[in-house]
């Protein structure tokens, strides 16, 4: 996979956000995924939604596992630290390196083979210390990377390229974070962007673990007739049950709360996730309305904010660790010294 | 036989989880206290409840420590293993038993002497509660070991004062129950015994700990900040210790935050991902894991030593392969640790003795692992974690600052026309890294996968194997840095007798032993992998060496003749590997067994 380097040419009219930075300066090396990809349209995504949201590119770590959509953490914000880690292991990686310094913004991207199979204690584990990031699943069904094996999201009955139908049950990750405790729970499309992009910047502002479940179909191995994460299927069966908007918290929130239920949810660092539209009866911050909602709901990909809670330490809050990173803590604070020492050795006799 | 003071071996055979630790623990301490030379193992099974345990105590006087296998007297409290304790009590030794019930016939031996103390009748008496009766006994086995042994009981009586001070109850029921046992003891039985204990002053500076506990106060103290890991016998106690002592020395005494993370990880592989992770950005992280946890680790430690992070891993290793025995003693992890995952890897160990070592060593390890950027194994066992051990006091000295490698600040960041992660620039092997949230003109994508020496992703058959080059190269430098061996050379020698670890009384014990049966050699205690140049030139500077190890391998052995140019013919094994800590009469055996070999070296 090598990486080329796109020419940088910027055109002067390019909008700056609060840093100055243009939407270019979100970007990264050039893709070498498949032309047509799904993962492709969420790197887009992300680059707008860093970008909108001003987060100062070196103060973003992105991380990821293995797999196609493992390595797009390359194609976007060049300026920022990655780690493409081992297949499976970005959320123990993300864990320490979030433990060490909590002042960055870490957003993973991972695949469903990397989340679901190899990865999901990992997965699991991450979401019940609510470790403070973004989690991004590129789910497409299949093994894209060692070229098309079914994954542990694909289906019954969804055919393989070679004609060949899964029979075992599906893991659900939306479902699957829901029972596990996760604090902010979405699904989305990669080819509806205008959804994906608000949805992003909601995940990460939230305080917490932030699992967005992004369908992104696989068009080398995964986007033929039969199978349940193609762009035919997947605009055919896409249900939006809420529509949302992020609100930064500079702006003030105007415009129109849809019908019953709709909710403004307050995110921990003063922004708002704004509901345009919930079903009735549907409150956002009921884990088990939004599981019931699934339920009922099966043979539909179900997409938008499907939950969320601010209000769940996250694993900094629960460990109480200072608000500096704790690499960074100067040694005096971390040695007792001779003097402790010598007393300590008292307890020893 | 004539009197013997201060050097004397006993076992006492009990059933886990009746309370016979604290007992066996009492019985050391006021030994220590008495500032007579001792060490206790604790030999037991991998159970909570109901399986046989011994605890061995060997004091002597000149300060040979080791397992004696000689015992004096076995004290029996275990009816499930009482044939076999008595029959490894020596000839004219002593039983200690519980009469309470009369003995068997077969359990008669007329070459020893027997003590029967009628310990569960007196303590079903003096006690109510049927819990207190079965602890109780055990102090009552110590009160009579006291008289037996001529322990000094106001260091018993002081120790009991300090253990349950507030707990006014506790304490008057120990004492009770040391009461019962002395009493019964000089009532009815010649006291003390022919060998017993007299008042040294041999541990003035000295303190008593194990390893475990030794290696977390060093974590303490080398800085280390995050700490990551899955339970595992026999290494939770390092854990445990870790995070008492963060409690007491870590709480920012203004702001009550913990200046420290300790994560329980799901599994081992998340534990070294995590310690990766946080080593990546920074901190001074570590895990604390036995050979199944590294076994685990194997692909995230390539990724490690590949990408080139940062990582202390602390091994208590313990029998294997597979569950093994994991409550018995080991050194089987070397080949597993020393080159852990797949391709090409190597990576540098420490090799602790004692836990003033694992103390000494655990700073070291995280001064490696950054100076390197690499990981770093501490390869303790279960013998030196898990037992108390008497060793000199620690000592810190105040002026040591920890060695963070390169890492380059915003401001050299600044100056930098283009950052190459791994592009040497100052004729090491190793390059400068950069830290996220620093400077974007440091940023990089770190990876596991074929890369040059810019950091740039490549498939190219030479620029892969120039990085791969330097990375040899780069723990070859290592050998430079590491603790050189202990090396003890002694007149006339002709022979090297080489060990690692845990194994050094024993070795030392068995080398006086053959020097006064006129077969003087030169000792050389390994410390750490790569080999340091002291241990390339003892190799090479003696033409028969014997190299004493745990495991059935011989693993150092190999290492040896892997890594340097020292010819396999020299290198003969004594390879004991059967799960206890060793003992000067397993080398004695060794070396007795080829005696014509070593007879024909000195002739
Ligand atoms: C330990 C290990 N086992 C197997 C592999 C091979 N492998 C690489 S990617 C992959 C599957 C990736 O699937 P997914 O996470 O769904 O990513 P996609 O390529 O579909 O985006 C596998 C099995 C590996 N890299 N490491
Ligand atoms: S194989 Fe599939 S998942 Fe991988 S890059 Fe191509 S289209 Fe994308
Ligand atoms: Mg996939």
């Amino acid at each position: 996979m090598p990486s080329i380097v796109k020419p940088l040419v910027t055109h002067p009219s390019l909008v700056r956000n609060e840093l100055g930075l243009t939407i270019r300066d979100y970007e990264g090396s050039m893709s070498t995924l498949c032309a047509g990809c799904g993962h492709d349209s969420i790197t887009a995504a992300i680059i707008r939604a860093l970008w909108e949201l001003s987060v100062e590119p070196c103060m973003l770590a992105k991380l990821s596992g293995i797999g196609c959509s493992s390595k797009t953490p390359t194609y976007f914000v060049g300026g920022a630290h990655g780690f493409n880690s081992a297949h499976g292991r970005m959320p123990a990686i993300a864990t320490g390196a979030n433990a060490a310094n909590r002042t960055l913004t870490y957003l993973g991207v991972s695949g469903d083979g990397d989340s679901l199979s190899i990865g999901i204690g990992h997965l699991s584990h991450a979401i019940r210390r609510n470790l403070n990031m973004l989690y991004v699943l590129e789910n497409n069904g299949v093994y894209g990377l060692t070229k098309g094996q079914f994954s542990a999201s694909s289906d019954v009955g969804s055919k393989s390229k070679k004609g060949e139908a899964n029979k075992m049950s599906p893991i659900d990750p939306v479902q699957l974070a829901l029972t596990l405790g996760a604090t902010f729970v979405a699904r989305s499309f990669s080819g509806d962007k205008a959804q994906l992009v608000p949805i992003l910047k909601a995940g990460l502002a939230h305080r917490g673990f932030a699992l967005v479940d992004v369908i992104s179909p696989c068009v080398t191995f995964n986007d033929h007739e039969g199978s349940t994460k193609s762009y035919k299927y997947t605009r055919g069966k896409h249900h939006i049950a809420t529509e949302s908007d992020f609100v930064p918290h500079a702006n003030e929130i105007v415009g129109e709360i849809g019908p019953v239920g709709a909710t403004t949810i307050q995110m921990h660092d003063g922004s708002s996730l704004r509901f345009t539209k919930v079903p009735e009866g549907y409150d956002v911050t009921d884990r088990m309305a939004a599981m019931e909602y699934l339920r009922a709901h099966q043979g539909e990909v179900v997409t938008g904010v499907l939950f969320a809670d601010e209000s769940v330490p996250e694993m900094h809050e629960m460990n109480n660790t200072p608000a500096e990173p704790l690499g960074s803590l100067p040694f005096s604070k971390l040695c007792p010294g001779s003097g402790a020492l010598a007393e300590l050795m008292a307890d020893f006799r | 036989m004539p009197s013997r003071i201060n050097d004397f071996a006993i076992k006492l055979a009990n059933v886990n989880g009746t309370g016979s630790a604290s007992a066996n623990g009492l019985i050391m301490q006021a030994i220590f206290r008495m500032g007579v030379p001792v060490s206790g193992k604790n030999l037991f099974p991998s159970n909570i409840q109901g399986l046989p345990t011994w605890y061995e105590i060997r004091v002597n006087a000149k300060g040979y420590t080791a397992r004696a296998l000689d015992y004096d007297l076995i004290v029996a409290m275990n009816s499930q293993t009482y044939k076999k304790d008595v029959a490894e009590v020596r000839d004219g030794g002593f039983l200690l038993y519980d009469s309470s019930w009369p003995l068997d016939d077969e359990l008669i031996r007329d070459d020893i002497h027997y003590i029967g103390v009628p310990l569960a009748r007196m303590c079903n008496e003096a006690f109510g509660a049927p819990r207190e009766r079965i602890l109780m006994k055990n102090i009552a086995t110590a009160g009579a070991l006291i008289e037996l042994l001529n322990i000094d009981a106001a260091v018993v009586e002081q120790l009991l004062e300090e253990k349950y001070g507030k707990k006014k109850a506790m304490r008057e029921s120990n004492k009770k129950a040391l009461k019962l046992g002395a009493d019964y003891i000089k009532a009815n039985f010649t006291y003390p015994l022919e060998f017993h204990l007299k008042t040294m002053n041999a541990n003035d500076d000295k303190i008593l700990i194990d390893g475990n506990t030794a290696t977390a106060l060093g974590c303490v103290y080398g800085g280390a900040t995050v700490a990551a890991w899955y339970p595992i016998t026999p290494a939770t106690s390092v854990m445990d210790g870790f995070k008492e002592f963060c409690e007491q020395y870590r709480k920012d005494p203004e702001t009550g935050v913990n200046n420290f993370a300790i994560l329980q990880a799901e599994d081992e592989l998340a534990a070294i991902g995590m310690v990766i992770g946080a080593s990546w950005n920074g901190a001074r992280a570590f895990t604390s894991t036995a050979g199944p946890g590294v076994s685990l680790m194997n692909e995230l430690l390539g990724l490690a030593y590949y990408a080139e992070i940062p990582a202390v891993v602390v091994d208590v290793q313990r029998v294997g392969p597979s569950t093994g025995m994991p409550t018995r003693t080991q050194q089987g992890d070397l080949f597993e640790c020393a080159y852990a995952s797949h391709g090409d890897t190597k990576h540098i160990l420490l090799i602790p003795a004692n836990p003033n070592e694992c103390f000494q060593f655990a700073p070291k390890c995280f001064d490696l692992a950054e100076r390197f950027q690499t990981p770093v194994f501490l390869m303790s066992d279960l013998d030196i974690g898990m037992n108390d051990w008497v060793t000199p006091k620690f000592t810190w000295d105040d002026s040591y600052t920890p060695d963070r490698g390169k890492v380059l600040t915003a401001e050299q960041l600044e100056s930098l026309d283009k950052f190459y992660r791994y592009l040497p620039t100052d004729g090491t092997a190793v390059a400068a890294r950069t830290l996220p949230g620093i400077h974007s003109k440091g940023s990089f994508f770190t990876r596991g996968s074929g890369h040059d020496k810019y950091g740039v992703y490549t498939e190219t058959p030479d620029l892969y194997a120039e990085v791969m080059d330097r990375l040899l190269l780069k723990h070859k430098e290592a050998a430079g840095w590491v603790p050189a061996p202990i090396i003890e050379k002694r007149e006339g020698a002709k022979v090297g007798m080489i060990t690692i670890g845990g194994c050094d009384p024993a070795v030392r014990e068995a080398l006086d032993m053959l020097a006064d049966m006129g077969r003087p050699m030169d000792y050389m205690r390994i410390r750490a992998f790569p080999f340091h140049a002291d241990v390339e030139e003892f190799l090479a500077t003696h033409d028969y060496c014997y190299v004493v190890e745990q495991n059935r391998d011989g693993q150092l052995c190999s290492m040896l003749t892997l890594e340097t140019p020292v010819s396999k013919d020299k290198i003969k094994p004594i390879l004991i590997y059967s799960g206890f800590p060793l003992s000067a009469k397993h080398v004695i055996d060794a070396v007795t067994a080829r005696l014509e070999e070593l007879n024909a070296i000195y002739r």
